[in-house]
């Protein structure tokens, strides 16, 4: 089975600001990481090529500097990196990103299966993925918190819900989004690091992929950011002293007129 | 401090911190609470390589020596002495092989340490030989094509959890230290099986067994090395993997100032942070003085080591004795900085501080390091 994984390049949300300035994300001296739900995508591709052959490939639209998580990526036993790195991508929103992301799989060809992360941390959309499914005219399924059995032209996938789950099986080829609760993505390996270190990331132009100039980058994006802020704290704050039997006593007093 | 590292070594420090800050650190105080050995960390461990590091090349591994090990261990230290000891005495197990072992021996055991698919464990102490390592009763008598084995090995670390097992046996009981040899014993061998885990203070999620031989009847090429060269390759493993428990002090030691430092910036007392009482502030000064002379000596030995010298004894029983001193104290201290607080099992220091303890007294205790230093001084100065 032949895996394709989408992986962003993210910034380390722990230690997120914003510009109040300019509405965006102030990147300056913030760690790039590999978005954390496409660690858990990376790691059920390795795992299903583990169990049933076949090659894991990580695809990801960034600038250069996001090889750096298809290095990671190969560490953690990706077989391939393919980067697409174009100035013209520049400003893309999610209905772009999917055509450009599309283009490269269409260019790249032959892929039973598509995973990616539910969502990035720092757009938090969770569009990309089923707009990728749309674009390839592939089945799809989001947030799929386990990959059931696999056959020669399917897969049965169990997909979180509020109050259970459901278990769907789809043909393949397909597209899956997962959530964390899929798998404990492994750490990366010694010898997949030097590997990793030494390999040739392929980098992917948008004439590489044919991609048309109106539907890429901020040309191809129909939505429009208006305001970006730090919700205000929430004011009327209360901190309790005492013993924790005088706390939750304090407690339950404040509580008592709602109860 | 910057310690140089090449590149291969920072990739070592950098899985090992993976698998701490991801696996380790999460699970650490319900492993300690249950007694319970940390078998899936382990087999994270063996995905990520880390088993491979000291096994050659030629055998599936990364061919690295004592100071990668030593990084190695360190990490994982800062997460749980426990886990980091399992996955110490696992090395410990297979020196023997690696050291003294035939092509044979080596061609059957090293791959499967080299994939982490098998662990290694070392027995040497009895209940009645401990410092006084000579004084072990197994034996083991050739008959035929298969050595038979018999006798009691006690506090044996990844007892019943390991697959391979280098087992110190009196092949020559008449001749004392100079008639003891070295045997692979497996899993499921015949006549081979293990006593009850024992409960102890610290290093919890640690497996500690007694290895009971009756009759244990093994193939005659698990020999290592070769007949009556037992304690020679006893001594040489224990020169190379001294400096492993010494990084367990390192990491253990850095743990604890983690711990403690952040803890005196953000507790208030008097109205102030307690950071900013010299009291306070110079235990944290002393903590991180030793920590960072600790780890100097620990990986000067080990590059010493690496070197292959003549002797190396001196230097692997230095680093052992001051790093797991200095374990002992800056774990004390932490939870003196931390009080009331670092005496609950809510925070980590005071498991720090139980599992410090060991790292005094096992593979040969302060005071057994100690000797041989003074009879290495006295050689010295002749």
């Amino acid at each position: 089975m032949d895996i394709l994984v989408c992986i962003k390049q993210v910034p380390d949300t722990k230690d997120i600001r914003l510009d109040p300035e300019t509405n965006t994300l102030a990147r300056e001296g913030v760690e790039s990481i590999m978005n954390p739900f496409d660690r858990h995508a990376l790691e059920e591709a390795v795992s299903l090529k583990e169990e049933h052959g076949g090659t894991v490939t990580a695809l990801s639209m960034g600038p250069p500097q996001a090889e750096t998580v298809l290095r990671e990526a190969l560490s953690c036993g990706a077989d391939n990196g393919v980067l697409i790195s174009d100035r013209a991508f520049a400003g893309a929103d999610t209905w772009a990103t999917s055509y450009t992301l599309a283009r490269a799989v269409e260019t790249l060809g032959g892929f039973d299966l598509i995973l990616c992360g539910k969502q990035a941390i720092d757009g938090d959309t969770a569009q990309v993925g089923p707009g990728l499914a749309c674009r390839l005219d592939l089945p799809y399924v989001t947030c799929v918190q386990k990959t059931r059995e696999v056959t020669a032209d399917s897969i049965q996938v169990e997909r979180m819900m509020d109050d259970g789950y459901d278990i769907l099986r789809l043909p393949l080829p397909a597209l899956l989004t997962v959530v964390k609760d899929i798998n404990e993505p492994r750490v990366p390996s010694l010898k997949g690091k030097m590997k990793a270190k030494k390999a040739k990331i392929e980098a992917l132009t948008a004439a590489d992929i044919g991609a048309e100039k109106q539907f890429i980058g901020l040309a191809g994006s129909p939505t429009q950011v208006v305001n970006v802020f730090s919700p205000p704290p929430r004011g009327n704050r209360t901190v309790f002293s005492g013993t924790i039997e005088e706390q939750v006593s304090q407690l339950v007093e404040q509580l008592q007129p709602y109860l | 401090m910057d310690y140089f590292l090449t590149e291969e070594q920072q990739m070592i420090v950098e899985t090992a911190r993976g698998i701490t800050e991801e696996k380790i650190i999460p699970q650490r105080a319900e492993l300690d609470e249950k007694n319970e050995f940390p078998t899936s960390i382990l087999q994270d461990m063996a995905k990520a390589d880390l088993f491979s590091i000291i096994v050659p090349e030629e055998f599936g591994g990364l061919g690295c020596g004592c100071f990668e090990i030593v990084l190695a261990l360190e990490e994982l230290a800062r997460g749980c002495v426990g886990v980091a000891t399992s996955f110490a005495a696992s090395t410990l197990g297979i020196f023997p092989v690696l050291i003294a072992g035939s092509e044979e021996l080596k061609e059957r055991y090293l791959p499967d340490i080299a994939e982490g698919t098998k662990w290694a464990a070392f027995g040497l102490t009895e209940s009645n030989a401990g410092s006084d390592a000579s004084g072990i009763q197994t034996t083991a008598v050739l008959d035929g094509d298969e050595w038979v084995l018999n006798g009691t090995k006690q506090w044996i670390t990844n007892g019943g959890e390991a697959q391979i097992y280098s087992i110190v046996a009196l092949t020559d009981p008449s001749k004392g230290a100079r008639g003891a040899s070295i045997f692979v014993v497996e899993d499921g061998d015949p006549g081979f099986s293990y006593g009850k885990k024992e409960n102890k203070m610290g290093i919890r999620s640690s497996a500690t067994r007694e290895l009971i031989m009756k009759d244990c009847r093994i193939p005659k090429n698990r020999l290592v090395g070769r007949r009556g060269t037992g304690f020679i390759t006893v001594m040489k493993t224990l020169d190379v993997s001294r400096p492993g428990i010494a990084a367990l002090g390192v990491g253990l030691g850095q743990a604890a100032l983690d711990e403690a430092v952040p803890y005196a910036k953000q507790r208030v007392q008097f109205g102030r942070p307690i950071i900013s009482f010299q009291a306070v502030l110079h235990i944290l000064a002393d903590m991180a003085i030793q920590v960072e002379a600790a780890r100097a000596i620990v990986y000067a030995a080990a590059r010493h080591i690496d070197s292959n010298p003549k002797n190396m004894s001196k230097a692997s029983s230095m680093c052992k004795v001051f790093a797991t001193d200095m374990a002992m104290k800056v774990t004390v201290d932490a939870v003196q900085v931390l009080g009331g607080y670092g005496y609950m099992k809510e925070y980590p220091v005071e498991k720090m501080m139980r599992d410090a303890k060991i790292l005094q007294i096992y593979e040969g205790t302060n005071q057994i390091q100690r000797n041989v230093i003074g009879q290495e001084l006295n050689k010295e100065y002749a």
